[in-house]
């Protein structure tokens, strides 16, 4: 013994403690031919089994060839009487069954051996001969595999009864007429004779539901010695009062809660488990089943139930086993009541170094669950969610953290002074950059609704000279954003970001860059989807031209006034609706096939036109999308008659003048109360004068009568039409609204333009403010530098007006009001690069 | 893991592995099809390798599959079965397959000897778990079954004893018996 132990340890100094580290299939393979000796080598052969065993436990794969030759040259080891090596026979029998082809010539001599007298070789050469068997063979064996249940050998029973169970999978009917001696089996003295028994007879017996009640309280009654057969009654019985409500549920219900006073551990679980499983569960049943082991599950389930249960959980926050006092842990803190949650942070920090991270990352959810129930006790989370922050932990902990108080940060106002203050620490010494971009990105946001934006900026500039590109690319962004929303700071910040503007990477300079140009002018007032889409369609074309921003869509101006700083956040929310409504129209335009080569969407009309009374049989708005040279009407229609489904509806067009119906879009179906959205295209007239005048519509379509309760629709319709009210195109319908912050700066811009001046009396308007804002509508253009309000009591008042025509040409317009003997005029001054705006504007007006 | 009406079966293990120090494979046995491919069962092993903490005894929760493992020196024994299988159960089996290894190697259990009895642990492993269905969990009953190399009635010169006698192994057995009922 000794003398192999050295021999072997001189080996292992060779290939690093692993005999069979560098054996090869090929070689094992040969080897296998010493089978074939006369004089067989135990010792060898058992080794040369073992090499083949751990070569398809490495996972390599025999060939069928190789595996069979093998084979065939193994059943000669039956030969030899050695114990150790005809077990390594069965067992290689058993690994190779599935390998090697025409196994089944070793049945003979298996069922020789299971027949034999030796009780060793019986129980594993029944296993090894099922393995091989297949249905037409099992009935010759059948009378044997019968005899061997019911062996007295404890072994030979139970293998007789497991592989019986691998056998029922696919030759079920000839398993099935062993009932009788599985039955008898059942009452077997053995443990695990018993247990196999058990599951014999309930996979032949499970179709039969009342059998196996029986079979459930009968040996409910008799007190069954095996935890393993117990645990299988259990999940039988929870089976059973799961499957039907009204069964004899109590009885077994009895028995299940028996079970939780069983003496064996794994009965206790598996019954306390099948206890808070079932559905229909009392919460007083609940108590004892979980007194002694946790199963977080329950916490999900039975919140309530598991609280009488908070006690124990405690004592279990002490296991030495971390896992489970996390586990216990969390349970607590979902069940928890207000009060016990300071106690239980405080046992959380004495371990928390002790756990793994994904451990602490399920605690820091549980806190995060806590926070949003209680938000009141934020300012102990905080504290530990910030402590947790400075302590060592992996990236996927850290991130879990930080998204747990920014979603606090959100979730409550409370708590964000202090959760940024802890995260503008945090980045002081972060490396993750991801987290940190996270971060800044949360600051610029939240920062300037804080009560001193100014303490953040001294946080975010310290990134900009420590850290990597993306970061400091990020910190910018932050800046800036704390530069647009509190005016105050607006000064130094743009300071700031110029010593950026000289950054070695690329993406900083340029946000820097960007970003100051964008402070300095406090104007890009376009649609952040517009520019896109412009943008997209511009690189589209050859690109000569440089890209004119002004044909961008104008975001609403309003998006600029933050000035006010207490209604921040309203009005940011009120500009980002409009905008996104505006960009969702352009969206679903530029996805007609249709409109597709309209070009860039240059402005669609504020509010939807009622073009029906809101009250009538069909209600439809109108939309006017402005396009370079075209019109898209959208008409939304809704049909409010129940018993009717409209089909093939769309609006013809009569237009005046010059105006020509290019295509129209019908929707297929209207049905009650769907909308539905049909769309009409015209081209606009070169001539000035022709581009503006009234469109007289229809609404045609195709009836069909439908059945109120089922909506199902006739097969015949007929066509009708409907009369819509007249649409309207302006001239301000051409013009986009646009801010500037100078006006007199721009005016002098276009001093060497074209300009034109004309003098009006506005006899229907009383006062001058109603003037102001009758113009600014007629003309659709911006009133720039506060210009449209008018100071009372004064008998004069000048209007600046800015906008954008739909050619991309800027348009300025002055108005000079006076009021004298109660009647206004105007002189109107109107500048732009081009003539035709300015016809525009007078025609408008006159 | 919402409430669920465990399916009555047998079939309780899914796989018993036995992985080295450095996570490498020394014996791996399926029981179903969860993992058919040797890559997708290697997969498995690493991210339950790298799971694996640095304790003696533990339970490890992976891809729905609860895995009980015991470590010595440079072994990790596991047994692995689904999320919704009694724990206990799977750790009275790696119990039991532990404490049969650990006899049988005469409680040197390191990857050396293990190596060194591969066919006893081929046994042993065979005897404790058939096709997934719980065949013996007692380490005093594998041993009987497996360790019997060296049987007094046949007698063969070359074979070097490697294993005890089977007097040596009921004396081990009986001590682990009183050792268990004394603790």
């Amino acid at each position: 013994m000794a003398f192999v132990m050295m021999r072997r340890d001189k080996k292992d100094e060779e290939d690093g403690g692993n005999p069979f580290k560098n054996i090869e299939k090929a070689t094992v393979v040969q080897e296998a031919r010493t089978f074939n000796d006369q004089h067989i080598n135990t010792r060898k052969c058992c080794m040369i089994l073992t090499k083949l065993l751990y070569l398809i436990n490495q996972g390599e794969i025999l060939a069928t060839v190789e595996a069979t030759e093998t084979f065939f040259a193994m059943t000669k080891l039956f030969q030899s009487k050695d114990v150790t090596l005809r077990r390594m026979v069965y067992l290689t029998i058993k690994e190779m069954s599935k390998l090697a082809e025409d196994v089944i010539i070793v049945t003979s001599s298996l069922t020789k051996d299971m027949n034999s007298k030796e009780d060793l070789f019986r129980a594993s050469a029944v296993r090894a001969l099922c393995m091989i068997t297949d249905g037409s063979m099992l009935q010759g064996i059948e009378r044997y595999l019968k005899q061997a249940i019911v062996d007295r050998d404890r072994s030979v029973a139970s293998a007789a009864l497991v592989s019986s169970l691998h056998l029922s999978r696919e030759n079920f009917e000839i398993v099935k007429r062993w009932v009788n001696e599985v039955q008898q089996a059942t009452s077997s003295d053995d443990h695990m004779v018993q247990y196999h028994a058990l599951g014999l007879l309930y996979q032949i017996k499970k179709n039969d539901k009342l059998a196996i009640t029986k079979l459930v309280s009968k040996q409910a009654r008799h007190s069954l010695r095996s935890p393993f057969a117990h645990c299988l009654m259990i999940r039988i019985a929870s089976k059973i009062i799961e499957d039907d409500e009204d069964s004899k549920g109590s009885s077994l219900y009895d028995y299940l809660e028996s079970c939780l006073r069983h003496k064996s551990e794994m009965v206790v679980y598996e019954a306390a488990r099948a206890i808070v499983n079932l559905k229909s569960v009392q919460s007083k049943d609940l108590s004892p089943a979980v007194s002694g082991i946790v199963i977080e599950q329950v916490a999900i389930t039975h919140p309530l139930s598991v609280t009488t249960c908070n006690l124990d959980l405690e004592n279990l926050v002490t296991d030495s086993n971390r896992n489970i006092a996390t586990l216990a842990i969390t349970t607590l803190l979902k069940t928890g009541s207000e009060a016990s949650i300071e106690r239980l942070m405080k046992q959380i920090t004495s371990f928390m170094s002790e756990i793994s991270d994904e451990f602490k990352t399920v605690v820091v959810d549980a806190i995060k669950a806590l926070c949003l129930k209680f938000p009141r006790k934020h300012l102990t989370m905080m504290n530990f969610l910030s402590a947790m922050l400075r302590d060592e932990g992996g990236y996927q902990y850290k991130k879990a953290i930080v998204n747990t108080i920014i979603s606090i940060i959100e979730e409550n106002k409370d708590a964000a002074e202090s959760g940024l203050g802890h995260l503008c620490e945090f980045i002081e010494d972060c490396e993750h950059t991801s987290i940190a971009v996270r971060v800044l990105h949360l600051l610029g946001k939240e920062g300037p609704k804080t009560l001193s934006p100014s303490k953040y900026i001294r946080y975010i500039y310290n990134r900009v000279i420590l850290e990597n590109s993306p970061v400091r690319a990020a910190s910018i962004c932050a800046l800036a954003k704390l530069g647009a929303q509190v005016p105050s700071l607006k000064e130094s910040i743009v300071t700031l970001l110029s010593r950026c503007m000289t950054d070695s990477d690329d993406e900083v300079r340029d946000r820097a860059t960007f970003c100051v140009k964008i402070l300095q002018e406090n104007s890009l007032n376009v649609s952040v989807f517009g520019l896109e889409r412009a943008l997209m369609h511009y690189v589209k074309t050859d690109m000569v031209e440089p890209f004119n921003l002004k044909s961008v869509p104008v975001a609403n101006t309003r998006t600029e006034s933050k000035a006010d700083v207490p209604n921040v956040t309203t009005i940011q929310k009120s500009a980002t609706a409009t905008a996104s409504k505006q960009d969702l129209l352009a969206e679903q335009l530029a996805r007609i096939p249709q409109f597709a080569s309209l070009g860039p969407l240059f402005k669609s009309s504020d509010k939807p036109i009622e073009v029906t009374e809101s009250e009538t049989e069909y209600v439809v708005r109108c939309v006017k999308h402005i396009f370079q040279k075209h019109i898209v009407f959208q008409f939304d229609c809704t049909n409010t008659l129940e018993d009717q489904l409209l089909e093939n509806a769309y609006v013809e067009i009569e237009p005046s003048d010059e105006f020509e119906v290019e295509s129209t879009v019908p929707v297929a179906t209207l049905a009650f109360n769907v909308p539905g959205t049909t769309y009409t295209c015209v081209s606009v007239p070169e001539d000035m004068d022709l581009m503006t005048g009234s469109f007289v519509n229809t609404l045609k379509f195709v009836v069909k009568d439908c059945d109120v309760n089922t909506g199902e629709a006739d097969e015949e319709g007929y066509e009708d039409e409907y009369v819509l009210e007249d649409v309207e195109v302006y001239p301000a319908d051409y013009m986009q609204r646009v801010l500037k912050s100078n006006f007199a700066a721009s005016w002098e811009e276009l001093d060497s333009e074209h300009q034109s001046e004309e003098t009006y009396v506005l006899s229907s308007i009383s006062t001058i403010e109603d003037a102001v804002k009758e113009v600014t509508d007629l003309l659709g253009m911006q009133p720039c530098e506060r210009s449209d309000k008018v100071a009372r009591d004064k008998n004069s008042h000048t209007l600046l007006l800015a906008g954008v025509y739909v050619s991309g040409d800027d348009v300025l317009a002055r108005a000079r009001f006076a009021m004298a003997q109660g009647q206004i005029t105007m002189l109107l001054t109107a500048r732009s690069q081009n003539e035709t705006p300015l016809a525009l504007v007078h025609k408008a007006v006159g | 893991m919402d409430s669920i009406v465990l399916d009555v079966t047998l079939y309780a293990v899914k796989a018993i592995l036995i992985l080295d120090n450095d996570g490498e494979r020394i014996i791996a046995k399926y029981y179903d099809n969860t993992f058919t491919h040797l890559k997708e069962q290697k997969q498995f092993e690493k991210k339950l390798y790298d799971k694996t903490p640095r304790s003696s005894a533990d339970i490890i929760m992976l891809d729905s599959m609860t895995a009980v493992f015991r470590s010595n020196v440079d072994l990790n024994f596991y047994v692995i079965g689904s999320s919704n299988e009694n724990e206990v159960m799977l750790n009275c089996v790696l119990n039991g397959f532990y404490d049969a290894i650990s006899t049988m190697l005469r409680k040197n259990v390191e990857k050396k000897y293990l190596m060194d009895n591969l066919d006893g642990v081929f046994l042993a492993l065979d005897e404790v778990v058939d096709g997934g269905i719980i065949l013996e969990t007692d380490s005093t009953n594998i041993i009987s079954k497996v360790a019997i190399k060296s049987n007094p009635l046949i007698q063969n010169d070359d074979l070097p004893l490697s294993e005890q006698t089977v007097v040596q192994v009921l004396q081990s057995a009986k001590d682990q018996l009183k050792r268990s009922l004394l603790n």
